[in-house]
């Protein structure tokens, strides 16, 4: 994992500083709320339906055991505690005062941590796959390039009042699992036609009030001109994007606008002057970044294959667990799993401050004290031991951290939604919950198999509703919650948009609907099908005439 | 309004023409991109300093090839949220290698001085009650800067590879 | 038409409702209701005023309504900022929040 060292450190230290300073000039009054805005924005700070709303940075989704129990502590202090995952990788608080904001920030300081850029129309966290370095499937690990990538646009001068804000994603295989073709900026790693790894760039993906899927402005960009690419795509949009209208101002409308050639010819101009310049990348900046994601001391083991088929056949609900929580590793003897945060108890995405305390332990007995957070607001063990899997399985399952429903359908992605959220038009977390019920019955879950169901509170889509394959959109309908209902959507390496399926639903016939889809969806699959590839092939049609019969 | 100039309060010679349908007679002078395509010769014949104000949708490519008539090029902030002129001061210092005065007129903020001055803002003029002190703070507010800009400061990066190759020679 | 003020509080960001000598009260039950335009008008005056000296974000003029002889905003979203979050798993909030 990455740590700080005094450069690092000093500027979290220095932007603590700074805040403390701006706070106490809006609480004696000398800054107004309008000019105060931006400056807690690019703080992480909002103002919600009930209270401030903190959100903290955890860049590219990796954590320390050490940096969990801080934030338990933040929560239990200052907060009612409990915290929310995002799908930016990121923690949200949702009841800090304005005026413990700045302790807050210097007990993140402390673990490395901070919420600079994490709002604001300027570069945002990135986000990458949270099987980084453990996935068998990768090129490199992804890290390396979050983190050089992270420090570039940290504090960047040039960047910091964008047209909107900007969202850049990395992969570094080619099972997309960080959604980079509904990013600003998607990075996937490939390799040319000589061999050599490289990074297909594509730009103006992104969701929102009007979804794109990003288009490929070059194939192959060698990865020691990452940064000065990025910089002249940045460039070119922080003059060209639009600024008289928040809802084109996204580089999605600029790419589409201009043409994704005619973009691409500005960006390659531009990158001409740059690009051999201060921002490339020498090997040693490399070697030296790597050298924090070296492997953890991993013993000599063999994978367990028929031990651990014989424990998982003694408990169907280990069984359970094990088909869909854990996935392979790339050394032998060590397996990735998978913590749920959507048990049947709490919202999608919540961990409480004593499943973080708990978590912690669980990760430095099991995982070398790291964890890792995934866009669909779960937790992630990347390095556990195949024999310790039973065991840590039972202690997962005593924290309601150890639900079988990795990937399927009540592993919702979630927004806060009216609940808590000053931009929503209907409430979320509801929604979930009652979906959560229906599907309740382990067996019925896992028949069905994979199934993404994601769930926007307004058009903002920060639950990714266009991209699940089923897309619940909350409208407000005369002052009355509303849902509309997408299929067919994914963010995976064929990413989709999804398709309306016509009028929305109340909030009583919401999960109804989900069950209907389903349903429908079973009566026409092919053996072994998953709901996306059903759907691709069969189309709206069957779903559209059992939802709203056949006139 | 206050000029800081260099990190010290100064006087602002340029009179303001920008807009203006006529040029004070003699003395400096602060002319719009019209004017200045308009009056080019006149302009130059006075012999007196020139200051060339760019509205916030006026890349300064316009003026890439004159950019050393100007004594002065001020870049207009219509709201603190336009930051298009981040992006154009980089251009001229790093690009058009202007070397005069880069000045942030319009909506400029304290909080900003720090961003401005990064990317070659040399002066910046303020609403302000405090100019001087608020500038002190803001200038200081940082010394860890991880992007190579115009301002020629070292980065982050630098600072550690220099650092790493110090250690490895006293080791040896 | 029965009318409040409903704002956030600068310091702790809590939802609070104007009473009717100016102060700010997390209760909805203790703000003042107006019920006639004059009367309202005047709460937003107080609150304009406010919000201009950095003591509340915000304030705005909402319809409420009694039900069950409690006063209820009439628009969800005043509803749900007066009552808290309706939300299983989240101690303290579910049916008391701080607005009630
Ligand atoms: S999608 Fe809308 S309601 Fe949900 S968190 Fe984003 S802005 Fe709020």
């Amino acid at each position: 994992m990455y740590r700080y060292d005094e450069f690092d450190q000093d500027l979290v230290n220095e932007r603590v500083e700074q805040f403390r300073r701006q706070v106490a000039r809006r609480l004696n009054g000398e800054l107004n709320e309008d000019q105060f805005k931006p400056l807690r924005l690019m703080n992480g700070l909002y103002l919600q339906l009930h209270a401030y709303m903190l959100r903290i940075n955890v860049p590219y989704g990796c954590l320390s055991s050490r940096q969990l129990r801080t934030l338990a502590h933040i929560a239990r202090v200052y907060d009612k505690g409990f915290g929310h995952f995002t799908t930016r990788q990121n923690l949200q608080f949702n009841w800090v005062k304005l005026e413990d904001i700045p302790d807050v920030l210097a007990a993140l300081a402390e673990v490395e941590m901070h919420c600079i850029q994490s709002s604001g129309n300027c570069i945002r966290n990135i986000t990458s796959d949270q099987y980084a370095g453990r996935a068998k499937d990768e090129l490199e690990d992804p890290r390396v390039f979050c983190e050089i990538i992270r420090q570039w646009y940290t504090l960047h001068p040039e960047f910091a009042y964008l047209p909107r804000k900007f969202k850049i994603a990395v992969t570094g295989s080619p099972n997309d699992r960080a959604a980079v073709q509904v990013h600003d900026i998607g990075l996937r790693m490939h390799l040319n036609s000589s061999g050599e790894p490289g990074f297909e760039v594509i730009v103006g993906g992104g969701q929102g009030r009007t979804p794109h899927i990003g288009k490929t402005i070059r194939d192959w960009l060698p990865e020691e001109h990452l940064l000065s690419y990025l910089e002249a795509i940045l460039r070119v949009y922080n003059l060209y994007g639009r600024r008289d209208n928040i809802y084109k101002a996204r580089i999605k409308i600029l790419v589409n606008h201009l043409g994704i050639k005619e973009f691409r010819r500005q960006v390659a101009e531009e990158w001409e002057y740059i690009k051999d310049g201060a921002l490339h990348i020498p090997d040693e900046e490399f070697a030296r970044i790597n050298a924090y994601f070296a492997p953890p001391a991993y013993e000599r083991l063999d994978d367990l294959g028929q031990e651990l088929n014989g424990l998982r056949e003694t408990t169907d609900e280990f069984d359970a667990w094990m088909q869909s929580n854990v996935a392979e590793h790339k050394v032998a003897g060590y397996a990735i799993v998978n913590l749920s945060l959507k048990g049947p108890d709490r919202p999608p995405g919540d961990l409480t401050a004593d499943q973080m305390d708990a978590v912690a332990d669980l990760a430095d007995r099991y995982s070398f004290g790291e964890l890792r957070v995934n866009h669909r607001q779960n937790l992630v063990f990347v390095d556990v031991k195949q024999s310790e899997l039973k065991e840590l399985w039972g202690k997962l399952k005593a924290l309601g951290l150890a639900t079988a429903n990795i990937g399927y359908a009540s592993d919702m992605i979630c927004c806060p939604g009216l609940d808590y959220c000053a931009l929503a038009n209907a409430r979320s977390i509801p929604i979930a919950e009652q979906i959560t019920e229906r599907f309740e019955d382990l067996k019925h879950l896992h028949a069905i198999g994979d199934l993404t169901i994601n769930i926007s509170g307004c058009v903002n889509a920060c639950g990714h509703h266009h991209v699940g394959n089923i897309g619940i959109l909350g409208v407000d309908k005369k002052g009355e919650e509303y849902y509309q209902f997408t299929l067919g959507g994914s963010s995976n390496q064929n990413a989709s948009l999804g398709d309306r399926t016509g009028p929305g639903f109340s909030a009583d016939d919401a999960a109804g609907a989900v069950e209907t889809i389903v349903n429908t969806y079973l009566n026409v699959r092919h053996n072994g099908e998953p709901f996306l590839d059903t759907y691709r092939r069969v189309g709206m049609a069957p779903f559209k005439e059992a939802l709203y019969g056949t006139d | 309004m206050a000029l800081i100039r260099n990190g010290a309060l100064a006087r602002d010679s340029f009179k303001n023409a920008a807009g203006r349908s006529e040029l004070p007679d003699h003395g400096a002078v602060l002319v719009g991109l019209d004017q200045w395509r308009e009056h080019r010769d006149p302009l130059l014949r006075r012999g007196e300093r020139i200051g060339l104000l760019l509205l916030s949708d006026q890349h300064p490519e316009a003026i890439a090839a004159d950019v050393h008539y100007f004594d002065l090029i001020a870049l207009e902030f219509p709201g603190f949220r336009d930051g298009r002129a981040y992006s154009y001061a980089r251009l001229l210092r790093e690009r058009f290698k202007f070397t005069g005065e880069l000045r942030a007129v319009g909506d400029v903020l304290l909080e900003q001085l720090h961003y401005m001055h990064r990317v070659g803002f040399n002066s910046f003029d303020l609403d302000s009650r405090q100019p001087l002190e608020e500038w002190k703070t803001a200038a200081g507010e940082f010394s860890v800067w991880y992007q190579p800009t115009a301002d020629g400061r070292a980065t982050a990066t630098e600072l550690r590879h220099w650092r790493n190759n110090q250690l490895r020679a006293s080791a040896i | 038409m029965q009318q409040m003020v409903i704002a956030n509080a600068l310091r702790d960001g809590l939802v609070v409702f104007l009473t009717a000598n100016g102060r700010w009260v997390n209760a909805i039950a203790d703000g003042a209701v107006a019920s006639d335009t004059d009367r309202a008008q005047r709460l937003a005056d107080i609150a304009l005023e406010a919000e201009q000296r950095c003591q509340v974000i915000g304030p705005e003029l909402i319809e409420i309504e009694l039900k069950d002889g409690l006063r209820q905003p009439v628009h969800i979203r005043e509803a749900i900022r007066a009552n808290g979050p309706i939300v299983r798993g989240h101690p303290g909030e579910s049916g008391e929040g701080h607005g009630t």
